[in-house]
């Protein structure tokens, strides 16, 4: 992104990328080490900003120091217990990955073909206009109240009970908005020469999409899914709404199996009074960190590769 | 388009799969659609249930809220005065922070550390709001308890203030935005006249700003009233009709939680207030949505200046 920049004339004491005009020139200023409004003021936007930051920190650090000492591999593999010490994340664990799975499978072809109807099908006009204002809308909509049309819709009007394909049908309906613009966005980058000469070879417009369009956006496309993906996982509210169990002590076997995800558990824990519990909560929150990490890492290699490509 | 089209023998043929595909495609833009239509419906259905059964009056007029007790009193006031308190202090807290850092990251920072800040900053948005629950509960919480007398160990502030630090990114972003489509030849106006760098945020950059950071702030409130997680853990379950940040309270988010973990049997009207305060919640997000998209709207009208 190119930002327009007076030019510095002030010299290499400056770091030199201030907005506007340099601020030595027609500022005030005192010898260096005065304090002035101006420097002030800069400070405090400066503390304003690493602030958060630090308490980004402080909350990792609060979760390594609570629950480090519990991150084994039998926390891994255990089922939840009465006995803190002896409960694990395994059917969480499990449930999350079943539940994810389900999600992409369900909310991957229905985003980007929205997406692709949007964006080379679409002409402007009323439709196509309500359909915008729609996505926009249902992005803005609180993930609990996905919560209660899944227990509604998907739990009851379908009979699928408070199944892992219920929970999944929810998270999905739940990414939809946000697959759908990032997968936008990413054909965007395709250019429009590249399809005229598509058409020019004489294939259709389904021809073009399929083995020219898709293709060339495809890692754009998964980045997106794949930070979508890491928002999901942590989602919590609208699983407790369609009554995803807190206590499961078995590994999800079919679709419509009963299922706990890891920050249900988490959250199981964490409202239980027992100090116990709360190491187990934090345990629980560094593997579900890590998992993050690990997706947005992958979200990020896999753009940087595609920018690579593209450039 | 339309006419780069291949005129070609297989046309017809063609033409009757590309309907198709693009008919399934259109299926899948329409499902969206169909997504809002399903949560208007089956909130619409069950609040409808409810009325028949819980007078506007006693739904409005009151501001005890005991549902699950014997003595059922519905006055829906009790939550919403929750959630109003827990997001102005969320408010209260990202707000000045959010802007400030906005305005470091637009009018201080160089490029460089501005693209390496901003994404920093966002992360904090990212992190699952039931990470930021257990740190209200067991960091900031007893931080404040040995501040505030008479702080609970559930409480509005804990949840508020972590609340804000959730929404912070919202508004550093888009505030940071609508101040970086403020036109460089206002600075240099003010510049050329005298002004400072101060000066100029105060009487030219952050005026100009001005509905771009409304619009942020309100979608920041948004998604505090929207918040469920933070306030569900942090916050107490009892419905209370009170200002006070120090005591337990409970939110509509909170409220949807606390019976959707007791096994309410569909059908009941314990399983229909649900719905009526999910009705509540969505017609409040929606109208601070619906305001937001208006600032915003105004900002693009007037960038043109």
């Amino acid at each position: 992104m190119s930002r327009p920049h007076a030019t510095n004339v002030v010299g290499s004491d400056q770091p030199g990328e201030h907005r506007g005009l340099p601020a030595r020139s027609n500022t005030p200023r005192g010898n260096a080490g005065t304090l002035t409004p101006e420097r002030a003021f800069q400070a405090i936007c400066l503390l304003a900003l690493l602030l958060p930051l630090l308490l980004l920190l402080v909350l990792i650090g609060q979760a390594l120091a609570g629950g480090w000492d519990r991150l084994t591999w039998g926390f891994l593999t255990s089922y939840p217990s009465r006995f803190p010490e002896q409960a694990g994340i395994l059917p969480a664990l499990a449930g999350s990955a079943c539940l994810m799975l389900l999600t992409a499978a369900l909310a991957i072809p229905i985003g980007a073909g929205a997406a692709i109807y949007l964006e080379e099908y679409a002409r402007p006009g009323r439709l196509t206009w309500f359909i915008e204002v729609n996505i926009s809308n249902l992005a803005g909509v609180p993930s609990i109240l996905y919560g209660l049309l899944g227990l509604e819709l998907f739990v009851r009007a379908l009979q699928m009970g408070r199944s892992l394909l219920a929970g999944a049908a929810t998270l999905a309906l739940l990414l939809l908005p946000m697959v759908i613009m990032v997968s936008r966005e990413a054909l965007r980058t395709v250019p429009q020469s590249t399809r005229e000469a598509c058409y020019a070879l004489g294939a259709d417009r389904w021809q073009t999409i399929r083995r020219v369009v898709l293709p060339m956006s495809l890692p754009g496309i998964l980045t997106g899914i794949i930070l979508s993906l890491a928002r999901a996982i942590g989602e919590t509210a609208p699983l407790i709404t369609i009554g995803a169990l807190t206590y499961v002590a078995f590994v999800p076997d079919s679709l419509h199996s009963p299922f706990t995800a890891l920050p249900i558990q988490i959250f199981n824990w964490i409202s239980r009074p027992q100090a116990g519990f709360h190491v187990n909560a934090a345990a629980g929150i560094l593997v579900l960190l890590a998992i993050m990490l690990v997706f947005n890492s992958v979200a990020i290699g896999l753009r940087a590769r595609f920018r690579r490509r593209l450039a | 388009m339309t006419d780069l089209l291949p005129h070609h023998d297989l046309r017809r043929r063609r033409a009757v799969s590309e309907r198709v595909v693009a008919g399934l495609l259109l299926l899948c833009a329409v499902l969206s659609v169909a997504t809002t239509a399903g949560i208007i419906l089956v909130l619409s259905a069950e609040t409808v249930g409810f009325f028949r059964e819980v007078s506007f009056v006693q739904f409005f007029g009151d501001t005890e809220w005991t549902p699950l007790f014997a003595e059922k009193r519905f006055g829906i006031w009790a939550l919403v005065c929750g959630t109003f308190l827990t997001s102005a202090i969320a408010v209260a807290t990202a707000l000045p922070l959010g802007v400030l850092a906005a305005i470091y990251l637009s009018e201080y920072a160089g490029d460089r550390i501005r693209h390496v800040l901003k994404p920093a900053v966002e992360v904090l948005a990212g992190i699952p709001t039931v990470i930021y629950g257990y740190f209200a509960l067991v960091f900031v919480t007893p931080l404040l308890q040995a501040v505030v007398p008479g702080l609970a160990g559930f409480n509005a502030l804990g949840a508020g203030i972590v609340m804000g630090i959730m929404i912070l990114p919202i508004i550093a972003s888009l505030s940071e935005d609508a101040i970086h489509a403020v036109p460089d030849s206002l600075r240099e106006g003010a510049f050329a006249l005298g002004g400072g760098r101060l000066a100029t945020i105060r009487r030219v950059v952050l005026p100009t700003a001005f509905s771009g950071i409304g619009a942020s702030v309100i979608i920041g409130i948004s998604r505090a009233v929207g918040e469920t997680m933070i306030v569900a853990i942090a916050a107490g379950q009892q419905p209370r009709f009170t200002f006070d940040p120090r005591v337990p309270i409970e939110t509509m988010t909170a409220y949807i939680v606390q019976v959707s973990l007791g096994d309410t049997p569909a059908g009941t009207l314990e399983y229909r207030t649900l719905f009526a305060v999910g009705m509540t919640l969505f017609v409040f997000t929606m109208m601070l949505n619906t305001a937001s998209h208006y600032l915003r709207h105004r900002v693009l009208k007037g960038a043109t200046l």
